[in-house]
C-alpha cells in the first residue's frame, strides 16, 4: 500500500505526458490529412510546413490538433489506440475463436514464449552447471570465468545473424533453435554469477561444522551449498527470464522472421503500420511482467516453505 | 588433419598446465590469474582453426580465425569507417547523453521521497523490458542517420542507470547522515561529500550494464535501416551475401570494443571507488 500510490501517481504522470506529446508530434500528419480532405490549413502544403515548428503549427491551426488523436498510422499512437489495437489482435480474436490465427498476438506470443522459455532452460542449466563446476575446480574459476564475463560485454545481436546462418547451414529445421540459443547465451551470465555467489554464501563456520560430520563433498553440496544458493538462484533466475524474453525478440528482429512478437515489430515497421508495432511491445512487456511476476511468486513459496525470509 | 590432432592436443595439454597453475600455490599471482584465461583462449583459437580446417568445413559456415584475421587486415578502411559510424557515432553519444541524464534525474528526484518510491518499482519493471523493440518506431522517427541509433541507445541505458543511482543515493545509512547534520552540512554538502561517493559502486554498476547495452542499442537499430556504413549495416548486408570473413571481423571488433568499453568503465571504477571492499587487495 506504501508504495502503490506513488505508483499510481507516477503512473498516471507518465500517461499524462504521454497525452501531451501526442499532439505535435502527430500534428504534421495530421494536418496533411486535413489538407488531403480539403480542409484550409495554414500555411498551405506539405513542404512549406516543414519549415515551421510543431508549436507554431498548433497555434495556427488549432481545429486539427484534436485529428492527432485518431490518426490510422500515428507517428505516436495514444495509449487507448495501442490498447484497442491490442484488443484486437488478442481478446477479439479469441472472442470469434481464432486465438491461434496468424493475425492473432497470442499465437506470435506463445512462439516468442517457446523459443524464450527453451532458452531459458538452456541457459539456466549451463549457468548452474558452470557454476557447481566453477565452485568445485579451482581451473574452472580461473580459466573459465573471466571468459564468460568477456562473453557479455560481447553485443550477441552482432552475432545473431551468424548464428542463424550457421543453424540453417547445419541444416537445423525451423527458427526457434537459434533464437533459443541466442536467448541462453543472454541468460546463462546472471544464472551463473548469481549461482556462484549463492554456493559460495556459506559461512566458513558451517563448512567447517559440515566437516567436523565428516559430510563429503556431495552431501556439503545437497544439505548445505545447494538450499543456501535459492534465495540467489531465484533473484538471478528472474534476471535470466527477462535476459532471454530480450534475447528471443533480438533474435527475431534481423533475421526475417515470419511469426513471433519481435516479427510482428519488423512487419509493422516494413509495411508501416506502427499500430502493431506498439501492440507487439505492449504485448511483449505483459509476458515479461507476467513471466518475472510467476518466478517472484514460485520465490515467495518455496523460501517460505523453506523457512527462509523472503 | 595432423592440424587437427596437433590442435586438440595442445588444447588438451593448455588445460593441463592450467590445472597444475590452479592448484600450485602461486596461484592468486596477478601473473597467473591473467595468464590463465589468456592461455586458455589461445588455445581455444588454435583449436578452432584446427577443427575448421581439418574437417574442412566450408568458409561460408565458419571460416577460420586466421582467415578472419587476414579479412581483418585486409579492410581496416571499412571497419574504421563502420567503427566510427556505430560505436562514435551512435553508440557513444547515446551513452553519455543517457547515462548523464539518467544520473541527473536520479539526483533530482531523490530529493522526494515520494517520487522515489514511485519510480524505482516502474524503472525496475521497465529495466527488465525488451526495449529494443523500441529501435524501428525511433529509427522512423529520428531518420537513418547515427542519431537515431544514439535515440535508440539513450532509451535503453536511461533505466537500469536511473535505477542503480537511486538506490546508490539510498545506501548511507541513518548515522552517517545524522553525523553531517551534526557537522551542520547543507544538502549539497551531504551530497557531494558523503552521498554521491557512497552511490558510486552503484553508479558504475549502471554504467558497466549500460555499456553493454549501448552496444546492442546501436548496432541492432541499424538493421531497421542506415547509411550505407556501420557494423550492424555490415553484418546484416555480409551474411545476406555471403562476405561471412567480414562479419566475422566485424563482430571481431564488435567483441574487442564491448571488452574495451567495460573494462574502461571498470578501470575507472577502481580508481574512484577504491575504499571500497570490493576493489581492496
Amino acid at each position: 500500500m506504501k508504495t502503490a500510490f506513488p505508483v499510481l501517481v507516477v503512473l498516471a504522470a507518465i500517461v499524462a505526458l504521454w497525452y501531451a506529446a501526442v499532439a505535435p508530434m502527430n500534428i504534421r500528419t495530421a494536418l496533411d490529412q486535413a489538407e488531403r480532405a480539403g480542409a484550409a490549413v495554414e500555411p498551405a502544403g506539405a513542404r512549406e510546413r516543414l519549415e515551421v515548428s510543431v508549436w507554431r503549427l498548433m497555434i495556427d491551426n488549432p481545429d486539427h490538433v484534436s485529428e492527432g488523436y485518431a490518426l490510422d498510422r500515428p507517428r505516436l499512437p495514444t495509449p487507448v489506440q495501442v490498447g484497442e489495437e491490442l484488443w484486437k489482435t488478442t481478446g477479439e480474436m479469441v472472442l470469434k475463436g481464432r486465438a491461434m490465427s496468424k493475425r492473432s498476438l497470442i499465437y506470435h506470443a506463445s512462439i516468442t514464449l517457446q523459443s524464450t522459455l527453451w532458452g531459458f532452460l538452456l541457459g539456466t542449466t549451463l549457468g548452474i552447471l558452470g557454476a557447481v563446476a566453477i565452485v568445485h575446480s579451482r581451473v574452472m574459476d580461473m580459466s573459465v570465468m573471466p571468459w564468460a564475463i568477456i562473453s557479455q560485454t560481447i553485443p550477441i545481436v552482432a552475432l545473431a545473424p551468424m548464428i542463424i546462418v550457421l543453424s540453417a547451414q547445419l541444416g537445423i529445421e525451423g527458427r526457434g533453435v537459434p533464437k533459443a540459443i541466442i536467448s541462453a547465451y543472454l541468460c546463462y551470465f546472471p544464472v551463473l554469477v548469481g549461482m556462484v555467489k549463492g554456493l559460495r554464501a556459506p559461512t566458513a563456520s558451517q563448512l567447517d561444522l559440515l566437516r567436523t560430520y565428516n559430510a563429503s563433498q556431495r552431501e556439503t553440496f545437497f544439505k548445505l551449498r545447494l538450499p543456501a544458493s535459492l534465495p540467489y538462484l531465484f533473484t538471478s533466475l528472474k534476471i535470466g527470464i527477462a535476459s532471454a524474453l530480450v534475447g528471443t525478440i533480438v533474435g527475431e528482429l534481423p533475421t526475417g522472421a515470419i511469426s513471433g512478437l519481435g516479427a510482428r515489430i519488423l512487419i509493422g515497421d516494413q509495411f508501416g503500420t506502427p499500430l502493431a508495432i506498439w501492440a507487439a511491445l505492449l504485448a511483449a512487456a505483459i509476458l515479461a511482467g507476467v513471466l518475472v511476476t510467476l518466478l517472484d511468486i514460485l520465490q515467495r513459496v518455496t523460501l517460505k516453505r523453506m523457512g527462509m525470509p523472503t | 588433419m595432423t592440424l587437427l590432432i596437433f590442435s586438440v592436443v595442445i588444447w588438451c595439454a593448455v588445460w593441463a598446465m592450467n590445472r597444475q597453475i590452479a592448484n600450485s600455490p602461486d596461484r592468486d599471482d596477478r601473473a597467473a590469474r591473467i595468464f590463465v584465461p589468456v592461455v586458455l583462449g589461445g588455445a581455444t583459437l588454435f583449436l578452432w582453426e584446427g577443427l575448421v580446417t581439418g574437417l574442412g568445413v566450408s568458409p561460408v559456415i565458419l571460416p577460420a580465425p586466421s582467415d578472419i584475421a587476414a579479412t581483418f587486415a585486409a579492410s581496416t578502411a571499412i571497419l574504421w569507417e563502420d567503427f566510427v559510424q556505430t560505436v562514435l557515432k551512435g553508440a557513444l553519444t547515446g551513452y553519455v547523453i543517457g547515462c548523464t541524464a539518467a544520473f541527473v534525474i536520479a539526483v533530482l528526484i531523490d530529493r522526494s521521497s515520494f517520487l522515489t518510491r514511485g519510480l524505482l518499482p516502474i524503472g525496475n519493471f521497465v529495466a527488465a523490458l525488451p526495449i529494443v523493440g523500441i529501435a524501428p518506431i525511433l529509427v522512423s522517427w529520428f531518420g537513418f542517420d547515427w542519431q537515431s541509433k544514439a535515440a535508440v541507445v539513450v532509451v535503453m541505458v536511461f533505466f537500469p542507470m536511473l535505477v542503480n543511482t537511486v538506490q546508490g543515493l539510498r545506501e548511507t545509512d541513518a548515522m552517517q547522515r545524522d553525523l553531517m547534520r551534526t557537522y551542520a552540512a547543507g544538502y549539497l554538502q551531504t551530497l557531494v561529500k558523503l552521498r554521491l561517493p557512497a552511490a558510486m559502486p552503484f553508479v558504475f554498476n549502471g554504467l558497466k550494464i549500460a555499456s553493454t547495452l549501448a552496444l546492442i542499442g546501436a548496432i541492432v537499430a541499424e538493421y531497421f535501416g542506415s547509411p550505407t556504413r556501420g557494423m550492424g549495416f555490415r553484418i546484416s548486408t555480409g551474411v545476406g551475401s555471403l562476405s561471412i570473413d567480414l562479419v566475422w571481423a566485424e563482430i571481431a571488433v564488435a567483441a574487442i570494443v564491448g571488452t574495451l568499453l567495460y573494462g574502461g568503465v571498470s578501470w575507472i571504477e577502481k580508481v574512484v571507488t577504491f575504499w571500497h571492499p570490493s576493489q581492496r587487495r
